[in-house]
């Protein structure tokens, strides 16, 4: 077996909140093996955005804490390491690019100089050399006349080529590990499209890890070799993307790919998943999936399932596992 | 450069004051080397005299130039502009940084802090300080700039603090990037044009306070012209030469007018969101 990159292992984050105690992230574990790319699915609040921040120490607190976990880095626990530390491994080792590239750039500082900035903390180089190599890093995700750009502030571009500038920042620093949190949610078809590409031949040609935070099956579809499925803060799924797509175990990640839409299929209503996603600061006995999936039985209510393997490198969070006749055949 | 200063002058608030100012600072800048007379040279035989060739702005009790004396007045306004606001920027931009980072407790002695100084009737306090120090332009200036201290802090912690809040705060942290190098690259940079514009409109303050208190006798000294000085010198004499307080007076309100208008103009075009709101 291959020796992971990062491995998380039970890892909580509450957020203490007027409602009471909101656990945004309750005993996750997975891994990223070095040079994969590792899909984290979900909807919105489920804790993908949560799990990502705190690999890089990122979860403001108050209200956020971490309740218990370890989150392992090269033998490290980055949850004990100390700020200094971290600070040097953030941009350096792993980076992160966010979901909006309007707000995630600084609008008063020229592109060349936010690039550079990273180079300019890490490797200590001169601004004129980190502004050279910020360039040969613009030019590598293909932002076009790069030089021109250099001085151009973040307004004067469009969302794709923020995004792009985005990457080159998080990328200068050559990191071994790329987080990316719902990279291209912002962006029209055409351009994430681009964008994606972009993001997986330069994984590819740096060797790095790559994490992509999503709610969107066909970006996981383009990219992802293996897939992370959370709901309401636990992993429900965990498998190789062909298995995800062609045989999904848990019911809520068959709800998310019937609530997909499919060229070829467009009579009728799209599938949803009906109900909500429980609200976090409530105490929830049972599965947390139960209310709204078309499978539950008695034992679904009363007690949590846990992580079932289901195969090698595949696990999911049902009871079906144990009560395989439990499943209704046409829902 | 040239697209942003077209910008600006097309603003006419802020034509208007900068034309107006820019007369203040080059009357200023040329008395430091050339006046029509010395300021400070009494020449009994052409007292209180009205606007003449010889003097375009008459001549006072001493028969000192008025020309001159609000020439060289006008580097005393401006002095008193700048190291006021000097004093409120530095030590209210620091202050209202760390409670804009630190938040919590230091947040509310800093703000606690400067709504002490703001309860304080701010002219009265300049008089008693003043009063108390003894009567200089020197504690003039250290009165006025004391109170603009939380005018500054609570300015740039408002403001510090949305900017805390972007998303490119998050990922220049995600960079790896320090959190005082980000209070100072991605911070500052961030909150320059409210300071600006608060800079300028104190600046014109200070102007108006500093006659204030040399026309109370508690800023500059004798024979040292201040326009407020020159004011109170004049009150005396309105009846014989009414010249003596116009041209004082005028000059006050022209360089209170000039940067005011500055200060507006620079905000309508440097934040557009504030003009909707008007």
């Amino acid at each position: 077996m291959t020796q992971s990159l990062l491995e998380i292992k039970d890892l909580s984050v509450y957020f203490d909140v007027p409602e009471g105690v909101a656990r945004a992230v309750d005993g996750v574990s997975f891994n990223v093996l070095p040079g994969e790319t590792l899909a984290l699915v979900g909807e919105s609040g489920c804790g993908k955005s949560v799990t990502s921040m705190s690999i890089l120490g990122l979860i403001p607190s108050p209200p956020g804490r971490i309740e218990r976990g370890r989150i392992i880095y090269s033998g490290r626990n980055l949850l004990e390491e100390k700020e200094e530390h971290l600070r040097r491994i953030r941009g350096n080792e792993i980076s992160m690019i966010f979901q909006e590239p309007m707000t995630s750039l600084n609008p008063v500082l020229s592109i060349g100089r936010q690039v550079a900035e990273p180079l300019m903390v890490h490797r200590g180089l001169s601004r004129e050399d980190a502004t050279a190599e910020a360039l040969s890093w613009l030019e590598r995700v293909r932002i076009p006349a790069a030089a021109k750009r250099l001085e151009d502030y973040p307004h004067q571009l469009s969302g794709g080529m923020r995004q792009r500038v985005m990457i080159a920042m998080a990328l200068v620093c050559q990191p071994r590990l790329l987080i990316a949190d719902e990279p291209t949610t912002a962006l029209d078809v055409t351009i994430q499209a681009q964008v994606l590409t972009l993001m997986h031949s330069l994984k590819e040609e740096l060797g790095m890890a790559l994490m992509l935070i999503t709610h969107d099956l066909g970006v996981v579809a383009q990219v992802a070799r293996r897939v992370v499925v959370m709901y309401a803060g636990q992993v429900v799924e965990e498998a190789p993307v062909a298995d995800i797509f062609d045989n999904p175990f848990h019911p809520y990640t068959q709800g998310l790919l019937r609530s997909m839409p499919r060229l070829g299929q467009n009579k009728g209503r799209l599938a949803e998943i009906p109900g909500t996603v429980p609200v976090l600061t409530e105490t929830i006995a049972g599965c947390r999936f139960a209310p709204r999936c078309a499978h539950q039985f008695d034992r679904c209510r009363i007690e949590a399932p846990p992580l079932f393997e289901i195969a090698d490198g595949r696990r999911a969070r049902c009871w079906l596992k144990r009560y395989p006749d439990r499943r209704k055949a046409h829902v | 450069m040239r697209r942003l200063l077209k910008r600006f002058f097309s603003n006419l608030n802020f034509s208007l004051g900068f034309v107006l100012s820019f007369v203040v600072v080059a009357m200023a800048l040329v008395s430091l080397v050339w006046t029509p007379y010395n300021p400070n040279r009494m020449n009994p035989r052409d007292r209180l005299q009205g606007p003449s060739i010889s003097h375009p702005l008459g001549t006072d009790q001493y028969g000192r130039d008025t020309l001159s004396r609000v020439m060289t007045g006008a580097v005393n306004s401006i002095i008193v502009g700048l190291v006021t606001v000097a004093i409120g920027l530095t030590v209210g931009v620091l202050l209202g940084l760390a409670a804009a980072y630190y938040g919590r407790f230091v947040d509310e002695a800093i703000m606690r802090f400067s709504d002490l100084l703001f309860a304080f009737p701010a002219v009265l306090t300049a008089i008693l300080i003043t009063s108390v120090l003894g009567p200089s332009m020197i504690n003039a200036m250290l009165a006025i700039g004391v109170f603009y201290i939380p005018i500054f802090a609570r300015l740039t912690r408002a403001v510090a603090q949305g900017v805390w809040q972007q998303e490119f705060v998050t990922a220049a942290r995600a960079s790896g990037i320090g959190e005082w190098a980000i209070t100072r690259r991605h911070i500052l940079p961030n909150i320059l044009s409210p300071l600006l514009i608060q800079g300028t409109i104190q600046f014109a303050v200070a102007i108006l306070a500093e006659a204030g208190l040399s026309y109370l006798g508690l800023g500059t000294q004798p024979p040292n012209a201040s326009w407020g000085r020159m004011l109170n010198e004049a009150q005396t004499f309105m009846n014989l030469s009414p010249w003596m307080a116009i041209f004082p007076g005028v000059a006050i309100a022209w360089a209170v007018l000039g940067f005011n208008l500055l200060g507006d103009g620079l905000r309508d075009t440097l934040d557009p969101r504030m003009v909707k709101v008007r």
